[in-house]
């Protein structure tokens, strides 16, 4: 058993959910206890979908357990059948279904409807959101891609490519296939199908006409591609267009297997400029930890260093499936790889190297809200703020100026920080003004908590008693014994450092006072530190 | 000063409205897909009220995503609630299974020292393979007396529906809950977790009737758990807690029937019960509920204008659907069409009944697509609804008020009326505001 308050990924049938409500004239019927349809305001809240999700539950309640179930299951299917009348259904369990093993496949079978029926087998108590969605579209595709089509002879038309990966409840999805849609355009290449999201059964059959896949999202569509470069002998783009560098060597990787001229892409980046701009300078070595999925973490470490001048000083992911390519990236940038789904992991990460930016999920921008550190969102799962009305890629070259955007806002811009540092004794720029600016709001500080460590907050309120008490993640207790701690004199000219950076300064000073053996810090000590560790 | 109230009962000089009788078969009851919560959603606002109680869930990863997905934000404050997950290797052997959870709970209470009661709260995963988690909970309890009392609960979708699981939650205290001492004056329960905003206003009404001592189930911390015996009179603040009105009434205690503290007419009609089983002088009663019972009838006629005679139409969600209708009925003139609830309780729920139009549909139980086709053809001006229905609904026109907020919100009382009415006004009104 694993003890777990927040998790980065839902069950495995939520992926089947996501697949089946990107989809059009598809139907689930999800064999699963009352309750389990929980998981359609998933759909109909955070994406603010004005339909209700495909999905037929079987809600079997204690009453029906035993022979009643199977019926159950049948009666159901057959009444979704009736009233939807989908082009195909796909059939499962939930996990309770799972343990009281009636068998979707044989009793969908056995009931003959005369539309494409596929079962999922998909293992709850081993695997999660991001594989069930994987499986799924896998599943859908073998079973429906018509073998015998090939992509019609190349003389007189474009090339047409496959957008496979985008679904329900992804991260920019929609915006996503807009911005890549109109980047092929750009280079004479059509988009034959984009898939799950947008399409049909009837589009899947035709899934072979197209002459290569780009694969957008690989955690959804990896395995449905590997399975159609076998299949049809369709070649598939990898490069990930996150980031200006990565988009155009998408498009030099398109434009080979394409068999078109590069050139033809029309480059609309503001990003280089932007960044190579006087007021970018301070970003200049912003330490920066990233965390996410592995294609969203890794596409933005190299944004961040190569694109926007910052240290990656922790990248990690929660997909284990995608761990490889992480550790990796992980090599490029000189830092230890996270992979892990426990968040608590990932707020002692965070809290050990005090970064100055942290770009992860919505859970990580609590994490930051909590130890007062900027923080911009680049990876599911997401609240409902991160599906926006307003056109918002993450892909190509728009996407690249939204990334600029939405990383450096969070981040005081150069000219504020020089004013802050000038007048930080100025009322406007005291503890009490808040961190508006931070994009999290007028945040309050947050009261210490015993059982969360926080090196924040936790030294902060332990220096009087000389001894803090922290939590591991294993949730032993570890005392940690502390220097005399600061003089008062010390103390008084930490404050006046603002907010944002004092955690860190706080950190250094002791850290250097620990390694000189001094048990207790001076405002000499403060500024040798400031020296040591001057960048 | 005060004038002399004129209490609106429909006849008779006390508070018991006249009881229309309606038929078992007057009750639609349906079978079929229901859009509801399970129980286990109950833990979000009961680990607010008990504020040393810890509820951990014994599940399945849809468990903790569902505790996730309906806690939103509050998942970040260190709530002091989270779910053992079953792994493949628990279901490999059940004696394995008891040693993890074990392990689990040791090292929760290592890490939250502070937390005196611990619920184990069963899943349907782990009633699927019977994982026997009140045997857990003795187990438990044993080995980390006299810090924590451990208890269990289920909260499963197969076995509950969204509110029940707080009626499960406090069932299971009433076996532990303290005898009342021998020859012990007669003493009043509130049953049910409400808003301490709401717990304080009652509280004083009580006081000031000259109603004591009072006692609060639950309690805000677990070592206050109230007395109970054959002198306490209880009063149910919700309309869901069959369960626990059964378990205290095995234990001696008697419940005061009344309607719903919804309204200036609910909460008028509860109090009025409490005070006739306590002799309290009728005189008295009316001159201090007056100022209260004037403030919310003020309150609630702000949005008469707007409420009055639209056709509302109810999903089932909470049980709170039927007191919610008399309240709109009877005091802002809505037109009840359909009330569906998860489950009827006749006794709890008989008197509220009558108080609605002849003609109202009540249905127990859900066949979800058949009742949206009935919100379809009645095209009701307001239906309330759960989130996954509510903007489906509203991108067909039809305007609707998500039905959870009910539950979260205060709504009980005087002062809280106006409150109550608002959250139906409010979506019509932006529906005529808008102009896009």
């Amino acid at each position: 058993m694993q003890l777990t308050v927040w998790t980065y990924e839902g069950p495995p049938h939520v992926g089947a959910m996501r697949i089946a409500t990107a989809m059009k004239g598809l139907h689930y019927v999800l064999h699963a206890p009352q309750g389990d349809t929980y998981a359609d305001l998933l759909f109909t809240m955070i994406e603010r979908r004005g339909h209700r999700p495909p999905v037929t539950y079987t809600t079997f309640q204690a009453r029906d357990l035993g022979k009643d179930t199977a019926h159950l299951f049948q009666s159901a299917a057959r009444d979704a059948y009736d009233r939807y009348q989908p082009q195909a259904m796909i059939v499962g369990a939930s996990c309770t279904a799972e343990l009281i093993q009636d068998d979707p496949a044989g009793l969908s079978e056995a009931m003959r409807l005369p539309i494409p029926v596929i079962p999922l087998e998909l293992p709850s108590y081993q695997r999660k959101e991001n594989w069930g969605a994987a499986e799924t579209f896998y599943q859908i595709v073998r079973k429906l891609a018509d073998k015998d089509v090939r992509p019609a002879a190349r003389e007189g038309r474009r090339p047409r490519a496959n957008l496979i990966g985008p679904t329900a409840l992804g991260f920019r999805h929609r915006d996503d296939i807009i911005e890549i849609t109109r980047l092929l355009d750009s280079m004479g290449i059509d988009v034959h199908l984009t898939a799950p999201l947008g399409a049909s059964p009837a589009d899947i059959a035709q899934i072979g006409a197209a002459d290569f896949n780009v694969l957008l999202y690989p955690e959804i569509g990896d395995t449905a591609v590997r399975w159609l470069e076998k299949t049809f002998g369709q070649k598939t783009v990898r490069t990930v267009p996150i980031g200006h560098g990565a988009t155009r060597d998408f498009i030099a990787e398109v434009a080979a297997v394409a068999g078109v001229d590069p050139a033809l892409a029309l480059d609309t980046s503001h990003m280089p400029w932007w960044s190579r701009s006087v007021d970018s300078t301070y970003l200049t070595s912003k330490r920066v930890f990233i965390f996410g999925d592995a294609t969203h973490a890794i596409a933005a470490a190299r944004v961040a260093r190569d694109e926007l001048g910052f240290e990656v000083v922790g990248l990690g992911c929660y997909n284990r499936e995608f761990a490889r390519d992480l550790r990796d990236a992980a090599k490029l940038y000189g830092v230890e790889p996270l992979i892990t789904d426990d968040y608590l992991e990932v707020e002692d990460a965070i809290a050990a190297l005090q970064p100055e930016l942290v770009l992860g999920t919505q859970m990580e921008r609590h994490i930051a809200k909590r130890l007062r550190i900027p923080c911009a969102v680049i990876s599911a799962p997401v609240h409902v703020q991160d599906f926006p009305a307003r056109y918002s890629p993450q892909m190509g070259f728009e996407g690249a100026n939204v990334l600029f955007d939405s990383w450096v806002h969070p981040l005081v811009m150069g000219l504020e920080e020089h004013l802050l540092t000038m007048f930080r004794d100025d009322f406007e720029f005291s503890d009490s003004a808040g961190a508006s600016h931070l994009g999290h709001g007028h945040a309050a500080p947050t009261a210490p908590s015993p059982f969360v460590p926080s090196d924040v907050e936790g030294q902060a309120a332990n220096t009087a008693q000389g001894v803090s008490t922290s939590l591991d993640t294993n949730g032993s207790v570890e005392t940690i014994a502390e220097p005399e701690g600061w003089s008062a004199e010390a103390e008084k000219e930490l404050m006046k450092i603002p907010f944002f950076v004092r955690g860190k300064a706080r950190r250094n000073t002791e850290r250097f006072a620990a390694e000189q053996g001094l048990s207790a810090i001076t405002l000499e000590t403060l500024y040798d530190a400031k020296a040591h560790y001057a960048r | 000063m005060t004038p002399a109230l004129p209490l609106t009962a429909p006849a008779g000089g006390d508070c018991a409205p006249v009881l229309r009788e309606r038929n078992d078969s007057d009750v639609l009851r349906e079978r079929g897909q229901r859009e509801v919560f399970c129980g286990l959603t109950g833990i979000i606002w009961l680990h607010r009220k008990v504020q040393d109680a810890f509820f951990l869930v014994v599940g399945s990863r849809t468990c903790a995503h569902l505790l996730q997905s309906a806690a939103g934000v509050m998942v970040f404050a260190e709530p002091r609630f989270g779910t053992a997950i079953i792994e493949e290797r628990d279901l490999a052997g059940m004696a394995d299974c008891n040693e993890e959870l074990d392990r689990v709970v040791d090292r929760l209470l290592t890490r939250r020292p502070d937390i005196k009661l611990l619920f184990l709260v069963g899943s349907c995963p782990s009633e699927v393979i019977k994982l026997d988690l009140s045997r857990a909970a003795q187990r438990l309890s044993g080995k980390h007396s006299p810090n924590v009392r451990v208890l269990n609960y289920s909260g499963s979708g197969i076995e509950t529906t969204f509110t029940e699981g707080e009626d499960a939650c406090l069932a299971s205290l009433v076996p532990v809950l303290p005898a009342e001492p021998a020859g012990a004056a007669p003493a009043l329960m509130i049953v049910g977790a409400l808003p301490d905003v709401v717990e304080d206003q009652f509280l004083r009404l009580f006081a000031q009737l000259g109603i004591g001592p009072v006692h609060c189930l639950p309690a805000r911390r677990a070592a206050d758990l109230p007395p109970v015996g054959p002198n306490t009179r209880f009063l149910l603040a919700q309309p869901f807690l069959g369960e626990t009105a059964r378990s205290l009434e095995d234990r001696g205690a008697q419940r005061l029937d009344a309607l719903f503290p919804f309204g200036a007419e609910g909460t008028t009609h509860w109090l009025h019960a409490a005070a006739q089983a306590f002799g309290i002088d009728e005189m008295h009663f009316r001159s201090v509920i007056a100022p209260g019972r004037e403030r919310a009838k003020r309150a609630i006629d702000h949005c008469r204008e707007r409420l009055a005679g639209k056709r509302i139409f109810f999903l089932p969600d909470s049980q709170l659907e039927i007191p919610l209708a008399r309240f709109l009925h009877q005091e802002l003139g809505m037109a009840p069409i359909e009330v569906g609830t998860p489950y009827l309780h006749r006794r709890h729920m008989a008197q509220e009944l009558a108080l609605l139009p002849a003609d109202t549909v009540i249905s127990e139980g859900q066949d979800v697509d058949r009742q949206l086709d009935r919100v379809r053809l009645a095209q009701p001006d307001l239906t309330v609804c759960g989130l996954g229905l509510a903007n489906p609904l509203e991108a067909e026109g039809l305007t609707t008020k998500w039905a959870i907020e009910l539950v979260f919100s205060p709504i009980h009382g005087f002062d809280q009326a106006g409150d109550l009415a608002e959250l139906f006004a409010r979506p019509l009104r932006r529906r005529d505001m808008l102009r896009v």
